[in-house]
């Protein structure tokens, strides 16, 4: 195979330009954030010539790029992009540079560190999407979690220590499970391959020959990990938290990108490489996710802060994510995908935009606000659409994928169950009781704080130039998701080969 | 006798360091300003023998008579003592200075401990082992009450004196038994009868007391009492010291005693010893540091626990876990001499400045200091891709390897536990503002040193192989 260096371009790109901030100087913060915000475009240019590089017709890992780089453990800096990474990867790439462009009021201290931390954390995001090796992934995951620890822990809220610390122990207790896994099957996969490996494509191999039993173990340790990040109810006590304690910019990445690694996990290594187990606890898996999804929307009905409303709202939405993976269809695959994506464009939007009257007023107290839609009415606009989506209003993103993974559940063999579309189909009524009730308290009626008055501006140009790309994405995947679903079709359809003979003497 | 010329080039470090002990000795009672002169004396001695060590790992021979072993990974040991002593005494400069209290004997005292902890990873002979251990051990108890108007150093020493004391006894036994069952002294001809004389209960008896008097040295839970107290009591110099390659020497004596399991795959009988002084010192290390205030008292809880994570590996007892330890012991010790260069910088006069809260706002008072703390405290929590993590995970591979999961996932367990602890530094300097007024004194010399020893624990995480391909080129012949 041609060997193509464009993925290790675009990993590189951010974290030698954070290197580069550095190296300026604390007094300039316009330079910093132009900077900053020009090499996340250029990350993002480079992510666009692997998509239009990339070849939807083959369902390999593509743009693969291979360097041996601990040659006493076999470890290989080893990546490459299948459909469903590639778009991760865009999305990623997509949302750094709008949380840039967010920051550059909010953020005011320490600007050279927050935009070095905001660089280095988009390296670690993208490197854990396109890595093909699993300690190479592990690297990624386990590195990733330093600046956003320090973005919660230096730029968040009052409760930001105790909220930075217990994120980073909640998902350190996770992966390092996953890393006894992770090494236990590099050493069982010394037995059939001949040698210690960590690599992907080969352990794919392996896998499935592991006995049931310790399989099961395997399984739970990977899971563990990924269920704590995405998460999937009990194990997301964290999110709220981290969440409402990170600064805008750090909710962004945490909804958009950071519980995506979560689901991701679950795609690309629970399901292939565990398919028996993945199919035997694919019904108490689905449980767990449609109580989160019952659970999050009734926990976000009842939040006075905005913040943690949306918080709680992605709890119920990756629930979503999470029963469209382990129905283990064609259409609920898809519809997780897409759904992945959805969930960090509606929710990173509604982030951004809390946190824009957060910026005026300094409050995110429901109950503070009130008629502003007389105030600022473009915002009021966007967040309608936004909410809209969220919601899962035909004609916008959110529609697609839910409709996708409720279809795939419906017809699903593995979970063979109509009760799990039942109740996950509730989640969507739900959804639109808080979104539309905190959109109605929030907005209409009449202005009763007279605080706002003075405080409340429209959105800026600048505002307005991160929202709207979200907006016409927010649209296009509504209105025509054939431009993605084609991406990642076949590469959803390889996982789902790969358990596809177990789902069946399941059934029989 | 030494016709060979490889034999006198492996020669070279013990001759070096043991006449620069000679050579120090003669400076210091002739010359006034002996101070200006014996750090740098001592830096440059090390380094010769540490370059001489690695120059020479390829060959492996065996000198004077057949009681030290050179070259193989004797060599890398020695350079991880030569270096990590020689970062010490970079360290030290400044922290003398700023004490003023500088006694002749302390460099001499360092290089002679170094040469102790090189006749202890070189050993060939048990004799040969106890001699090092004695050089070594002596010269740390008076090392740690080198602040010889201090209480609390007078405390440390005593408190190290007779517990060491008490170690050494446990080892003078167990040599005892393993000579009178076995008939030699001599360490290959244990090893080779390995298999035959540990059906002898006397034998096995003996063995383990030997391994009982040297889980004292590496700080083991139960064998730790000694070490929250001395550690905090020392020298903050002398503590970086201490805790790493004395800790390393006793870890290589580990290694060449249970040779025969390591490399000939004899039944490792010790496994349940080593793996219940294992998960106990990983907990309890992990657990108490979380409730200390004191950061020297915090890296004394946290060195119990790391020698946890190493004796896994002598639990394990497999190549793997072997070259694990190697590696884990260069990591462990390149980040705690930076982490307590780092403590000896902030530190004040007479023990103050060491309770965690004057390490708050530090990320905006001292960038540079605070960024290399962060590095070594993410290093010690595992965090990839530092060095720490790196040991970590070859000392995992061979407890899996060697059917020893569980010790693993207890492993796992308490880093988590300990990420709490080492964060806490990490929130303090970067979260909090503070509270008291913080005098750091100049600190060039000791600066650099904290320099070095975050470039290497940077290069060993993002390019093991360096290290590794030594450790295994030096164990595979």
């Amino acid at each position: 195979m041609e060997q193509n260096h464009l993925l290790t371009y675009l990993l590189l790109t951010p974290i030698a330009g954070s290197l580069l901030i550095l190296f300026l100087k604390e007094e300039n913060p316009k330079l910093i954030r132009w900077l900053g915000f020009l090499i996340s475009i250029a990350a993002f240019i480079i992510s666009l010539f692997v998509y239009f590089g990339f070849d939807a017709s083959a369902a390999d890992f593509q743009f693969q790029d291979k360097i041996l780089w601990i040659k006493s453990l076999n470890v290989s800096y080893f990546v490459g992009v299948d459909g469903i990474s590639l778009l991760l990867i865009l999305l990623t790439t997509f949302l750094t540079p709008l949380t840039l462009l967010s920051s550059w009021k909010a953020i005011e201290k320490k600007v050279k560190m927050f935009t070095f931390m905001m660089l280095f954390l988009e390296t670690g995001m993208i490197g854990v999407f396109m890595s093909l090796d699993m300690f190479l992934f592990y690297i990624f995951w386990e590195a990733m979690l330093i600046p956003m620890y320090f973005i919660i822990g230096i730029w968040g809220g009052e409760q930001r220590i105790y909220a930075s610390v217990k994120f980073f122990i909640y998902t350190m207790f996770g992966s390092l499970l996953m890393l006894v896994a992770i090494i236990w099957l590099a050493v069982y996969a010394s037995g059939p391959l001949g040698s210690f490996t960590t690599n992907l494509l080969d352990l794919y191999k392996v896998g499935p020959s592991v006995p049931r039993e310790i399989q099961s173990w395997m399984f739970f340790a990977f899971l563990l990990s990924f269920a704590i990040k995405v998460p999937i109810f009990p194990l997301h006590t964290w999110l709220p938290d981290a969440h409402v304690q990170a600064p805008t910019a750090g909710s962004v990445i945490l909804a958009g990108v950071l519980l995506k690694m979560g689901t991701y996990g679950i795609l690309r290594f629970c399901l292939p490489l565990f398919p028996q187990s993945a199919v035997y606890y694919a019904p108490f898996i689905s449980m767990l996710a449609i109580v989160g999804i019952i659970y999050g929307a009734l926990v976000a009905m009842v939040q006075p802060d905005m913040k943690k409303l949306v918080a709680y709202s992605s709890v119920a939405h990756l629930g979503f994510v999470v029963l469209g993976i382990f129905a283990m269809t064609e259409e609920a695959v898809q519809g997780a995908v897409i759904q992945m994506i959805n969930h960090g464009l509606s929710t990173g939007a509604l982030f951004l935009l809390v946190g824009v009257i957060y910026e005026r007023t300094h409050s995110r107290e429901i109950a503070y606000y009130g008629g502003i839609a007389k105030l600022i009415p473009v915002y009021c606009a966007v967040l309608m659409i936004t909410s809209l989506s969220s919601i899962g209003l035909p004609g916008l993103n959110g529609f697609i994928g839910e409709f996708l993974i409720l279809l795939g559940s419906f017809k699903s063999s593995v979970l063979n169950s109509w009760w799990f579309t039942v109740f996950a189909a509730s989640g969507v009524i739900f959804a639109a009781v808080y979104l539309l009730w905190m959109y109605q308290r929030v907005v209409f009626g009449t202005v009763k704080n007279p605080e706002l008055q003075n405080k409340l501006t429209d959105m800026t140009a600048r505002e307005l130039i991160v929202i709207v790309p979200i907006l016409i994405f927010i649209v296009w995947i509504g209105i025509y998701p054939s431009t993605f679903l084609d991406m990642t079709r076949l590469s959803t359809e390889k996982i789902l080969r790969s358990v596809g003979s177990f789902t069946l003497s399941l059934v029989k | 006798m030494y016709q060979n010329s490889t034999e006198i080039f492996q020669m070279m470090p013990f001759i070096i360091i043991g006449a620069g002990i000679l050579l120090s000795i003669a400076v210091e009672m002739s010359i006034k300003k002996s101070e200006l002169i014996l750090p740098w004396f001592s830096i440059l001695i090390f380094a010769v023998s540490a370059v001489i060590s690695i120059a020479g790992i390829q060959q492996e021979s065996v000198l004077f008579g057949g009681m030290i072993a050179a070259g193989g990974k004797a060599a890398i040991f020695n350079f991880i003592f030569n270096v990590g002593a020689a970062l010490v005494v970079l360290n030290s400069v400044d922290y003398i200075k700023k004490y003023g209290t500088y006694y002749g004997e302390y460099y001499i005292l360092v290089q002679s401990s170094v040469l102790g902890m090189m006749m202890m990873s070189g050993a060939k002979d048990i004799i040969m082992i106890f001699m090092g251990l004695e050089l070594m051990s002596i010269c740390f108890y008076v090392l740690a009450g080198i602040n010889r108007k201090k209480f609390s150093a007078n405390e440390a020493s005593m408190k190290y004196f007779l517990l060491g004391a008490f170690a050494t006894g446990f080892v003078i036994y167990g040599i005892a038994l393993i000579y009178g069952t076995s008939a030699t002294t001599k360490i290959d001809d244990i090893i080779s009868g390995f298999n035959r004389l540990i059906t002898n209960p006397l034998f096995v008896a003996g063995f383990i007391f030997l391994l009982i008097g040297f889980s004292f040295k590496i700080a083991a839970f139960p064998f730790h009492m000694w070490v929250p107290d001395v550690y905090q009591g020392s020298a903050t110099t002398v503590t970086g010291l201490m805790s790493t390659t004395g800790k390393t020497a006793a870890f290589s004596v580990f290694i060449i005693i249970l040779a025969a399991i390591f490399s000939t795959h004899s039944i490792n009988k010790f496994t349940p010893y080593f793996a219940a002084i294992a998960s106990l010192s990983m907990l309890y290390g992990s657990i108490v540091a979380i409730s200390q205030d004191n950061v020297k008292r915090m890296l004394a809880y946290s060195s119990i626990a790391h020698a946890g994570y190493m004796a896994i590996g002598l639990a394990a007892g497999n190549i793997s876990s072997e070259s694990g330890i190697i590696f884990y012991l260069a990591a462990y010790t390149f980040m705690n001499i930076g982490a307590f260069g780092i403590v000896s910088i902030i530190e004040g006069e007479n023990d103050t400045q060491l309770g965690i809260s004057s390490y708050a706002g530090l990320g905006n008072r001292n960038p540079v200091l605070a960024a290399f703390m962060a590095l070594f405290m993410f290093a010690l929590a595992g965090i990839p891709p530092l060095a720490g993590f790196f040991g970590k995970y070859y000392v995992f591979i061979g407890a899996i390897e060697g059917g020893l999961t569980w010790l693993a996932v207890i492993g796992v367990i308490s880093s988590v536990i300990s990420v709490y602890f080492y964060l806490r530094v990490v929130v303090y300097m970067y979260f909090r503002e503070p509270q008291e007024e913080i005098k750091i004194y100049s600190d060039n010399l000791s600066l650099s040193a904290v320099v070095v020893s975050g470039l290497l624990v940077i290069i060993f995480g993002l390019f093991p192989d360096t290290l590794l391909n030594l450790i295994t080129s030096a164990l595979i012949r």
